[in-house]
């Protein structure tokens, strides 16, 4: 049987073999409306190329590696990108390759084409998942086709298909993908209509931009917005936004240029034409027999259909809900250039000028109400930096992937986050406080008659000086650690420590980042080339910024800390009344985060007459390497003071503040999963092995057992002496 | 409770629903493995399983009482690895004699009727494992240990 089949000879039962983005193009092409020449693939092609390549058992092993309900959304995200790289690295058999080229000739003559995804199931009445499959546009030639045809398959397993697996009803051994292959219309004005507008059933909505409708749909440029009678037709209303950009065919893909002055002031459609596009919704209600959701693009005059689904009805979402947020974490490289900016422009001068103000003000000469009133003008302050941190901060870390993208499809290498050893030649805070701290153990190191004094705690003049340079400099990042108080006498046991072992070499440097890099650059030419160095340079910083914001959020809570040891003290002497303040409302939230004590269980259950215990626990492989060494759990600053050099931390949620013990341990075990976590991005920077996602890390694992961490396959065997 | 954090319930579930194992039983450095019906107690501590006494596996009991047993729910499919559970049983073997024997053939036949002759034939030993420690490997690398308690 035939793998691909056009428009035309789709048949009404071919509907679950052509998936149902292509099955509602063919209806639609059948019924005469004007929709684009295609072809649709067969998810008969998909299966062949799992089944003949083996790479069905791949992804099993991968989404199996541990229970979906203990998965974090990064952890879904990693898996999504290797499961790609699977795909990008595993050519199609030549059987499958020479018949699909066979029955595509006509797709592949170097003129332009989409490769859209269209899974079955997927735009039924009953499941209306936009965007959790990916398409690509303005493909040339038959290479590049195939590829792209593998790429849409591996969209299959995106992570935002992962986050909706349930209903999606995701599963290796029944799911499938079939992909549209279509002539691109070069639109001048596009956009999408709804038949009802969800706010009143008697009306209908366009959307229109200029240029092409992955502007709209990507989220990059405002579309005018027309509401219009259903009944006649009459225009009710018509919005205008900003007009400033349109999104256009580049050489390859897309691009988005500034709108051409005269195209400013004029809304993109004249009122009869958005009449023509409402009426071919209409038209389109009355063919599936119900409302849609259409996607069009006017070539000068002339109207083109490019999609249609069932409008379906959007039931409640619970507020705890958090995969919208997630999914919205997907940015497109223009508006994470534009957040980069803020960013770096305004908001953190504005969070470290929030932290100098409030780290002079004197907390000494405060009376009781006084430093009451402090705490919860310091602990609002925080909360708001919390609350830009998740919706402003968090959102550029998607500058990390979208480069991982960008670098595996250039460079197609066998480990899938090799990426991350090019951003790691970064300006990252906690790496210059380590380097800091590497330098006191070093001084340390290579003076006995100091190294003498210290351990008997004389501090010599020479050397405190250099201690007080670094307390100046980062002595705040470790004022925000809960249970940090006398860090600094605490420190120089650290420094000692760490002056007994061999100093740890911070990979990421030096001449083979350069390497890496020009051998990532060598993949492109002309425009390509400098387009690449943009998305690295937004990679790295992207990467850069997700360690700093923390240490720079960490000075504001630092001094909202400082504050509340203040009360505390106090109260303790007998200065103020002993009796604990009652806080309200989000500054009660704030200080119970902040107050509340990790205490790790200390046992495995005992259960229905069964002692149980792990013995080996599977993660996420986030740092190559192997060790063994003695556990220690690290949830608080006392913990990390008392790491002894080559025991292995054990952490729930480690952030960069945290991080200073790293260059003591043999290997990382963390609770929070994901390649991008500050767990894994340190120990990739000192090469240490590093297993993430480990379901109930601090739990399971006790101090004092024996960890093998296995970081290259992500397991950590648990030895315990039970005697 | 979480299904995932039920151990017990798990291995009870598997218990009950598999009826072969692979018993391993070894003479000197050899170890030596069969497979073997098995039914399990109630509190899951004990594991009953006969054989003949003319074999080898009955000849490496009576050398060395301590076993290894595995019991899996593999499909032969490509997802066994990682759907599959595997659970190796501890312990120590005893050959039941008298009133012992005599209650547990009961158990033996109601959970294998179509082995009444079989075990109830005078040359075959009923032997009860105590088990000392389950050990359960789930998605072909987690693995837990469950150590009977007294």
């Amino acid at each position: 049987m035939s793998m691909a089949i056009e428009f035309q000879d789709v048949g009404d039962e071919q509907r679950e073999l052509v998936g149902g983005k292509a099955f509602s193009l063919c209806i639609m092409a059948r019924e005469g409306l004007p929709v684009p020449a295609g072809i649709c693939i067969t998810t008969e092609a998909y299966i062949r190329y799992l089944d003949d390549t083996g790479l069905r058992v791949k992804i099993l092993r991968e989404l199996n590696r541990k229970r979906f309900e203990d998965m974090r959304w990064e952890e879904m995200w990693d898996t999504s990108l290797r499961i790609r790289n699977m795909f990008l690295k595993t050519p199609m058999p030549a059987s499958l390759s020479v018949s699909l080229k066979h029955d595509l000739p006509g797709f592949a003559d170097g003129r332009a084409i989409a490769v859209r995804s269209s899974a079955p199931g997927e735009d039924s009445s009953k499941a209306s998942f936009a965007g959790l499959h990916d398409s690509y546009l303005n493909i040339h030639g038959m290479d590049a086709l195939l590829e792209h045809i593998r790429l849409v398959w591996a969209s299959l397993w995106s992570d935002a298909a992962l986050l909706y697996r349930r209903e999606l009803g995701l599963d290796v051994e029944s799911s499938s993908m079939a992909v549209v292959v279509q002539e691109i219309v070069p639109g001048s004005r596009s956009g999408v209509v709804f038949g009802i507008n969800p706010n009143d059933p008697a009306q209908s909505v366009v959307e229109a931009v200029y240029g092409l409708n992955e502007g709209l749909v990507g989220g990059q440029v405002e579309p005018d917005r027309w509401i219009i009678e259903r009944a006649g037709g009459r225009i009710v209303s018509h919005h205008s936004p900003l007009r400033d950009r349109f999104v256009l065919l580049a050489e390859e893909g897309v691009k988005t240029e500034p709108l051409p002055p005269d195209k400013i002031q004029a809304a993109p459609l004249a009122d009869c034409e958005v009449r023509d596009v409402q009426r071919m919704v209409l038209r389109g209600e009355a063919i599936f027999g119900g409302p849609q959701d259409m996607e069009w693009t006017y070539d000068g005059d002339r109207l083109f259909l490019l999609q249609s689904r069932p409008i379906t009805t959007v039931g409640e979402t619970s507020t705890d809900d958090q995969r919208p947020w997630y999914k919205s974490l997907h940015r497109t490289f223009e508006n994470l250039k534009e957040l980069r900016s803020r960013i770096e422009e305004e908001l953190i001068p504005q969070m470290l000028r929030d932290a100098d103000r409030l780290a002079v003000r004197s907390l000494a000469s405060l009376n009781e109400a006084e430093l009451v009133g402090e705490i919860e003008e310091r602990a609002l302050i925080y909360k708001k930096w919390q609350d830009i941190y998740r919706e402003e901060f968090i959102p550029l870390a998607h500058g990390i992937r979208l480069f991982g993208m960008v670098y595996n499809d250039a460079v197609r290498p066998s480990d899938p986050f090799e990426f991350m050893d090019l951003l790691g030649a970064t300006a990252m805070v906690s790496l210059e406080r380590n380097r800091a701290l590497e330098d006191l153990a070093s001084a340390v190191r290579n003076d006995a008659s100091l190294r003498d004094a210290l351990g008997r705690g004389v501090i010599p003049e020479s050397f405190s000086e250099r201690f007080e340079v670094f307390i100046m400099r980062f002595g705040d990042l470790f004022e925000s650690l809960p249970g940090a108080n006398r860090y600094g006498e605490r420190l120089i046991p650290f420094v000692l420590e760490l002056a007994g072992r061999k100093p740890l070499e911070e990979r990421g440097t030096g001449s083979d980042v350069d390497d890496r890099r020009e051998v990532f650059l060598s993949h492109f030419t002309g425009k390509k080339r400098q387009e690449a160095e943009e998305q690295l340079d937004l990679g790295r910083a992207s990467y850069r910024l997700r360690d700093n914001d923390n240490m720079y959020i960490g000075r504001v809570k630092a001094q909202l800390v400082k504050a509340l040891d203040e009360l505390g003290r106090r109260k303790e002497q007998g200065v103020f009344v002993p009796r604990p303040v009652a806080w309200s409302g989000d500054v009660a939230s704030v200080i119970g985060e902040l107050t509340r004590t990790h205490s790790p269980l200390t046992a495995d259950a005992e259960a229905n007459g069964f002692s149980t215990r792990a013995r080996q626990i599977v993660g996420q492989p986030a740092g190559p390497g192997l060790a063994t060494g003695t556990a220690r759990i690290v949830m608080d600053a006392a913990d990390a003071f008392r790491f002894k050099a080559g025991e292995v931390m054990v952490c729930d949620a480690v952030d960069p503040t945290m991080t200073f013990v790293v260059p003591l341990a043999a290997a990382i075990v963390e609770r929070r999963g994901g390649m991008l976590i500050h767990g894994s991005i340190i120990a990739r920077e000192y090469g240490i092995p590093c297993v993430t996602g480990v379901p109930d890390a601090t739990s399971r694992i006790r101090t004092g057992d024996t960890l093998t961490v296995d970081g290259y396959l992500g397991i950590v065997i648990i030895e315990r002496d039970d005697s | 409770m979480n299904e995932e954090n039920d151990l017990p319930g798990q291995l009870r579930e598997l218990l009950e629903d598999q009826r072969l194992a692979v018993i391993s039983t070894r003479t000197g450095d050899q170890p030596y493995s069969n497979l073997i019906c098995f039914v399990a107690s109630n509190d899951l501590r004990y594991i009953l399983f006969a054989t003949t006494r003319a074999t080898r596996k009955y000849a490496n009991l009576m050398k060395e009482s301590q076993i290894a047993l595995l019991v899996d729910n593999r499909s032969h499919g490509l997802v066994d690895p990682f759907r599959a559970l595997a659970l190796t049983a501890l312990g120590k073997a005893v050959e039941l004699k008298g009133t012992e024997s005599a209650q547990a053939l009961g158990i033996y036949i109601a959970r294998h009727p179509h082995m009444q002759e079989f075990v109830s034939s005078p040359s075959t030993a009923l032997f009860r494992m105590n088990v000392e420690k389950y050990i359960l490997v789930r998605r072909f690398q987690d693995v837990m240990e469950l150590q009977v308690t007294l």
